[in-house]
């Protein structure tokens, strides 16, 4: 039990952390072509819309709320002190998940239903999408059955986290816990390890550059200023083609 | 003054015959491959008709272009908060069967079908999934199918035709279309680069041709809503858009772009114009009224000293600056005024232009007097022995222009955004020069007429022949005047000319040089 605990919750993370960072780098440089997810509106629109939309914002909730309790526990636990407010946060990250859980199963059936859509399909989608029903069943079932999981994720997993981070693993409070929320941790290390082999590297891609980016792009082979002055120096050094 | 230059076509509309040729070439060069099968980057419409995909003018169904919104434009169905905020879908993206699913048949089971009862079919099977399916839609469906009421009268150009004018363009005598061939009109304000979250799509600096970098496109699909001709298409296989490249490995080696160089009917044209890029926000954001007006005014006189030197600052080549003084589609643009660009309101500043067709002239039958016709006609004119003749001409100069059978407000529509004397003064041209050759070489018009009718239009004797030696006699050097494009200095400017001394030229980046 104590080498799977220490496979599981010492080594894995590293090497999901690894893997995920060679592997996006190296995705990015050489085979940046592939760099984004295939987009399957096209061919179909209507069932992504009702699978696409929950899922997306769902899991962006989930992702955020995950997060800041990792960065800030203590003020999560802060503002679990009042039992309204603990409320108010517990419901709608279920919400979140529940929007999540829909949609995922609506996208599945899409995809091994539609005709149209199975030909754009590989195995890995597949995978990724029975790996994320996986992820958001052990999830639910976490925050149902083991209350209330934003108060104790403070005390138990970012301790352990921050461990990690700080390359001091220690595994004792997460080694306790029940098998589903275990799995649940394992789930997330396997998504981040899987992220440059499969389509879920396109949430790194997400182009919030565009919001202070100029509407109209236009690219010169040359600089255009200094392309027919006859002042412009010789240099060895490339020129930063705009 | 900032001057750029712009590839630019012009397509000569009354000489389109409808043919399909550029299609065809476009299609076996750039889009013959899986995901690309629906796409037609050069596709030739039936006007009136739906087009495609289907009904691609009616902007409150794909919410394309640009729009007005407080003195400034704006995208109407992408842009930087609706964009980023339906991204995960995009609810105005076509889909493939707004278009129509590529399909092909299945030809050997003529040939390996077992011996049967009934006929051996090839049946068709669809291109994406592969299983048999019943044909809707597909590449020119609507061809030559002006007046049906599936497609003419879906035409979303109708909508501001009077009921009664609809119906009339419908009657079988009186019925009239003409060919509408469209690629990429390489914009200067394209909305489909605002609308690249990615920003994968940029405008080239040296030429101005619109183009999407593969390796940057992330599929966001943005410029597909966004483009308001719907010229940019969703490769579903490979998850990236493409479009109309202008053919620009051809253009760099100096060859014309495939649709233009396999028209059959000549009727593009294809030169440089130089513009002033300074004005390109206020122009997109003018008035209805004085869009056009604004746009042409943006291209510059390339012979003016000062356009020049502009030019040259800017880096702008000599042959370039020649090319467009040159140019034939400044001619037919700015000189004569004789070329609209295609829906202006969608305030993208679109750089392809179209003369508007003149359509069949209003003739009638009129008995002829053949031994005195005969002293009336110029020595070189054709002569026919026979007692009916086919009387062109009218007692009012232009008085079969309002009676033509393409109502003018259907044809402003398209080109002028609805201003109806701009079609007419452009169809007045047209006429003016065919009553002027008509003159030259038959001979049987009234003289004062013909002077009176060049006059009127702003035209005299000398432009009206230069018209018709471009229209009509034009050989391929004349419709296409095109610049090096210089790409050795391309080289010197973004790369070290070193690296490439002593290497190989074709393909290798490594010097052919061999140590072991």
């Amino acid at each position: 039990m104590d080498t799977l605990n220490n496979f599981f919750f010492i080594a894995l993370p590293y090497i999901a952390f690894l893997v995920f960072l060679i592997g996006t780098i190296s995705r990015y440089k050489s085979q940046k072509f592939k760099v984004s997810s295939l987009s399957s509106q096209f061919l179909e629109g209507k069932k992504l819309f009702w699978g696409s939309i929950p899922f997306h914002f769902g899991i962006l909730i989930l992702f955020f709320g995950h997060l800041v309790a990792f960065l800030i526990p203590k003020s999560i636990i802060l503002w679990n002190s009042e039992p309204l407010r603990l409320l108010f946060l517990e419901i709608s990250s279920f919400i979140a998940a529940i929007c999540v859980f829909i949609g995922l199963i609506l996208l599945y059936i899409r995809r091994i239903t539609d005709d149209r859509i199975k030909m754009v399909t590989t195995k890995m989608d597949i995978f990724v999408e029975l790996l994320l029903l996986f992820q958001i069943f052990t999830g639910m079932y976490t925050a149902v059955f083991m209350r209330w999981g934003s108060s104790w994720f403070a005390s138990v997993m970012s301790p352990y986290l921050k461990s990690i981070f700080t390359f001091s693993p220690d595994i004792t409070t997460v080694s306790a816990m029940p098998l589903l929320f275990k799995l649940h941790v394992i789930g997330a290390f396997v998504i981040i390890l899987m992220v440059p082999f499969t389509r879920l590297v396109h949430f790194l891609v997400y182009p919030l550059d565009y919001i202070w980016k100029p509407y109209q792009q236009v690219i010169w082979n040359w600089n255009k200023r200094k392309v027919r002055s006859p002042k412009t120096p010789w240099s060895i050094h490339r020129p930063k083609n705009n | 003054m900032d001057v750029r230059s712009q590839i630019s076509m012009v397509f000569h509309l009354d000489k389109c015959i409808g043919c399909h040729t550029c299609s065809i070439a476009c299609k076996n060069i750039w889009t013959d491959r899986k995901g690309a099968e629906y796409m037609w980057w050069n596709n030739v419409e039936t006007k009136p008709g739906t087009g495609y995909p289907t009904k691609w003018e009616n902007q409150d169904i794909y919410k394309g272009g640009w729009e007005k919104s407080m003195g400034k434009v704006r995208l109407r169905g992408a842009g930087k908060a609706k964009g980023l905020l339906n991204i995960f879908h995009n609810p105005h993206l076509p889909v493939i069967d707004d278009y129509y699913e590529p399909f092909t048949y299945k030809y050997l089971n003529l040939i390996e079908s077992p011996e049967e009862d009934t006929q051996v079919t090839a049946r068709p099977v669809s291109m994406i999934t592969g299983k048999p399916i019943d044909i809707k839609m597909g590449p020119n469906w609507d061809d030559d199918l002006s007046g049906t009421p599936d497609y003419a009268r879906n035409d979303p150009n109708f909508k501001n035709l009077s009921a009664g004018e609809q119906e009339a363009m419908f009657q079988l005598e009186r019925m009239s279309m003409f060919y509408l061939p469209r690629i990429c009109n390489h914009c200067l304000n394209p909305a489909c680069v605002g609308s690249c979250p990615s920003r994968a799509i940029y405008k080239r600096g040296e030429d101005g041709i619109v183009l999407i970098n593969q390796k940057v496109c992330r599929a966001w699909r943005m410029c597909v809503t966004a483009c308001p001709y719907k010229k940019s298409y969703y490769n579903w296989g490979t998850g990236k858009s493409e479009k109309c490249i202008l053919c620009y490995p051809r253009l760099e080696s100096g060859y014309a772009p495939a649709c233009m160089h396999s028209c059959v009917g000549r009727i593009r044209y294809l030169g440089v114009l130089l513009y002033d890029a300074s004005q390109i926000e206020n122009v997109a954001a003018s008035d209805d009224e004085d869009l056009i007006q604004k746009q042409m005014d943006m291209i510059l006189d390339p012979f003016d000293p000062k356009v020049i030197a502009s030019a040259k600052k800017n880096g702008i080549a000599d042959s370039t600056i020649k090319a467009a003084q040159q140019s034939p589609t400044y001619k037919f643009i700015k000189e004569w005024g004789m070329a609209l660009p295609l829906h202006p309101e969608y305030r993208t500043l679109p750089m392809l232009f179209y003369v508007p067709p003149l359509l069949p002239v209003m003739a009638t039958l009129a008995d002829n007097d053949v031994e005195s016709q005969k002293g009336t006609l110029n020595p070189i004119s054709k002569f026919w022995e026979r007692a009916t003749k086919y009387d062109t001409t009218n007692e009012h100069i232009f008085g079969t222009i309002d009676d033509a059978r393409m109502p003018l407000k259907y044809l402003a529509n398209l080109f002028s955004n609805g201003d109806e004397e701009l079609i007419k003064e452009t169809i007045k041209k047209l006429m003016a020069v065919r009553l002027h050759r008509r003159d030259v070489t038959v001979g049987d018009l009234n003289k004062e007429m013909v002077a009176e009718s060049l006059k009127e239009v702003g035209l005299n004797a000398e432009m009206a022949d230069a018209i018709y030696y471009l229209t009509s006699l034009a050989k391929f050097d004349d419709r296409f005047v095109i610049p090096p494009a210089h790409r050795e200095q391309a080289i010197e400017m973004s790369e070290f000319t070193g690296d490439r001394k002593g290497s190989a030229g074709f393909g290798f980046v490594e010097k052919p040089a061999r140590g072991l």
